[in-house]
């Protein structure tokens, strides 16, 4: 579960990371209003979406008046931010960010992930900050450092110390950097984040570090512990279909093709989009109905592949195990003869009962083609969308 | 032979009670299983599919001597079921529960390796020795005994190896998902080692999917030690970066895990390489084939 800048930062400051006062509107009025309570002449007003690359799609700006705050917030609020991370029709803008604004002497990285070759939390510091990391990690690796954080144990100064020498940082802010690697650290791990970035990680005209900007992502499945977190949830920045499925307890996620896809199995789901792939079309997402699989969350599933425009044929793809295929087949029925479809649906389904949902399929005077060989299916799938 | 499960595991479960594992207990005891009993807290001393129920792990393993534990517990507690295991001295403990956070894994999975006990899953499908042993929840009748290896980080398509390798004769020794997790419990080199050594194994098929460095770190790891042929499929050429597909595990971040660089590192480890699950069975049936 992502979290917007702002309730990063608040999370910063409960773990007495340096960070600027800032303030967030949601009316224009608001903006206005905290801005001048922030008492400073020059601000920087950032529109909150979960997504990268705002600054350069003019999501974030600084200005020196209020009326300019007001612009600002006028031209946001309300509106869809599109970035080179969102898709073509972007995010929507329900708040923004207004903070004092900071005077930047250099800007540096700072981030935390769990890694998972080494299984540990990794610290990843880099002197080249503000920029896409994952270019510096291609072009200047020489440029990135890095130090593991034990969970059962404290976060360790030599560390810290190390990776300040790798930051280039006097032995003021190497003494502020440790209290940021720890506390950093602390809340990583308390929190059970999946992913922190500070970047930029900042050091400002009194020669002090500040979090400058704040990307934090919470491991979902430990959210049953955190119920502070829970409520962070902006579901208005889900992707809408994806948004429905998952009250379905569906995996759902939406593509840019034209087949649409039904599948058990997160791996075969998968499989299932290579193999559309190979026979020339493209799915248009990627959905696992899970183990769990009924008459109702069959029909759902049909009902949110449906809502899809682009959709030309479905492919469904059933490997029976616990779940029994005829169960499946009754449910394609009903859930065909409830929403009605007038494009093709080619259902492959083997293993449990796979014979009598055959003779189901068969029977029922619906436009379903079955096909029990997966490459074949899928050859169906692609022609018939065409 | 066949590797972890077999002739010699004494297997209890624990949530051995609740709706999921009574009904994955019953078809492995009618499959052969030697599963000796189960524990759910409060329950000590009742029975269950004719078996003693236990309140905790170490009683249970004090009394039946068991040495293989499977977890159907929810995520929630599933970190003290482990930790439990773990304490009372089992050595296969054998994860089926999703969604369990990530740093919990993290812990566990030291404390096993300082234990020398061996976490399989979470998020998976299970183990299975065709014909002797099943402590799972696939499908037991699309297994057949023979002779390919399947280690797998996805349940249903390891059901499709499994049906094309029976479909074409060839048989499974063993099959092992390790699941779809970022942190698993044990990755694919362990399991690459024990169907080296085991006898019965004639050829490995490995299927990886998109999301961390598991498949290329595989790949090393058979150039160098690995002598049976091995068929890989990587599933999600087709998946999009950023998005997360289904399993935890399955997301390609920061440019990498892509199911391209996997393929590419499993073919210069002179891995066969298919790019269809359809075509998984055939291939590994050519390959051993043609070895004779």
């Amino acid at each position: 579960m992502n979290l917007h800048e702002h309730q990063a930062k608040t999370l910063f400051k409960s773990y007495d990371l340096p960070t600027s006062n800032f303030f967030v509107a949601n009316t224009v009025e608001e903006a206005k209003e905290l801005a001048k309570k922030l008492n400073v002449s020059k601000w920087v007003v950032k529109a909150q979406v979960h997504a990268g690359g705002r600054g350069k799609a003019g999501g974030v700006e600084v200005v020196q008046s209020l009326d300019d705050v007001e612009i600002f917030a006028k031209k946001w609020l309300g509106k869809n931010l599109v970035t080179y991370q969102t898709d073509k029709n972007g995010q929507p803008v329900n708040s923004i960010l207004i903070e004092e604004y900071t005077e930047i002497l250099s800007e540096l990285y700072l981030g935390l992930v769990v890694d998972r070759s080494t299984r540990s939390i990794v610290v990843m510091v880099s002197p080249e900050g503000g920029v896409n990391i994952e270019e510096v990690a291609e072009n200047n690796p020489e440029k990135i450092f890095k130090a593991s954080v034990k969970i059962e144990e404290e976060a360790s100064d030599d560390d810290a110390k190390r990776l300040a020498q790798g930051l280039n940082l006097n032995s003021e802010q190497t003494k502020q950097f440790i209290d940021i690697f720890k506390n950093l650290s602390k809340l990583f791990i308390e929190k059970d984040l999946a992913l922190v970035e500070i970047n930029p990680l900042v050091i400002d005209d009194k020669n002090k570090l500040k979090c400058l900007d704040g990307k934090v992502s919470v491991d979902s499945n430990a959210l049953f512990r955190h119920e502070e977190l829970m409520t962070l949830r902006d579901t208005s920045q889900e992707e809408q279909r994806e948004l429905e499925a998952s009250k379905w307890d569906l995996n759902y996620v939406s593509l840019e093709g034209e087949i649409g896809c039904m599948v058990n199995g997160a791996g075969l789901a998968m499989g299932t989009m290579d193999i559309i792939k190979l026979a020339g079309g493209f799915p248009a997402n990627f959905l696992d109905v899970g183990g769990g699989v009924n008459e109702k969350s069959v029909s759902e599933a049909f009902k949110i592949i449906l809502s899809d425009q682009k959709v030309k044929a479905i492919l469904i793809n059933i490997f029976g195990g616990i779940v029994k295929c005829d169960v499946v087949a009754e449910g394609i029925i009903s859930a065909v003869k409830e929403v009605g479809v007038d494009i093709p649906v080619i259902v492959r389904l083997k293993g449990n009962n796979a014979n009598i949902a055959q003779e189901i399929l068969t029977e029922s005077d619906l436009n379903i083609i079955f096909e029990s060989d997966l490459s074949i299916a899928a050859k169906k799938a692609v022609e018939l969308s065409k | 032979m066949s590797i972890l499960i077999g002739n010699d595991t004494i297997a209890i479960c624990q949530g051995f009670t609740g709706s999921q594992a009574t009904l994955h207990c019953k078809q492995a005891i009618e499959y052969g299983t030697n599963l000796v009993g189960g524990v759910t807290p409060g329950k000590a001393g009742e029975r269950h599919l004719d078996r003693p129920v236990f309140g905790d792990v170490k009683s249970a393993v004090e009394k039946t001597k068991a040495n293989t534990s499977i977890i159907f517990v929810p995520a929630k507690f599933c970190k003290d079921s482990i930790n439990e295991a773990l304490d009372a001295g089992i050595k296969l403990i054998i994860v089926i529960t999703e969604g369990i956070p990530t740093l919990d894994m993290l812990i566990l999975k030291i404390k096993a390796d300082e234990l020398g006990s061996m976490i399989i899953g979470p998020n998976c499908p299970g183990l299975i020795t065709p014909g002797v042993c099943k402590l799972g929840i696939m499908p037991a009748d699309i297994h057949k005994k023979g002779k390919v290896g399947i280690v797998s980080r996805s349940g249903t398509l390891t059901y499709e190896a499994v049906d094309q390798t029976s479909q074409i004769g060839l048989g499974q020794s063993s099959c092992v998902g390790i699941g779809g997790d970022p942190i698993p419990g044990s990755s694919f080199i362990d399991i690459l080692k024990l169907f080296e050594l085991d006898d019965q194994t004639e050829g490995i098929v490995m299927v990886g999917e998109i999301g961390g460095t598991a498949e290329e770190e595989a790949a090393e790891f058979i150039k160098s030690d690995i002598s049976k042929p091995v068929v890989a499929y990587i599933a999600g050429v087709s998946a999009p970066a950023g998005k997360r597909m289904g399993h935890a595990g399955a997301i390609i971040s920061g440019g990498k895990g892509t199911a391209n660089e996997k393929f590419l590192a499993l073919e210069n480890a002179g891995v066969f390489t298919v790019k269809s699950p359809a075509l998984i069975g055939k291939t590994i049936s050519d390959l051993l084939n043609f070895k004779k």
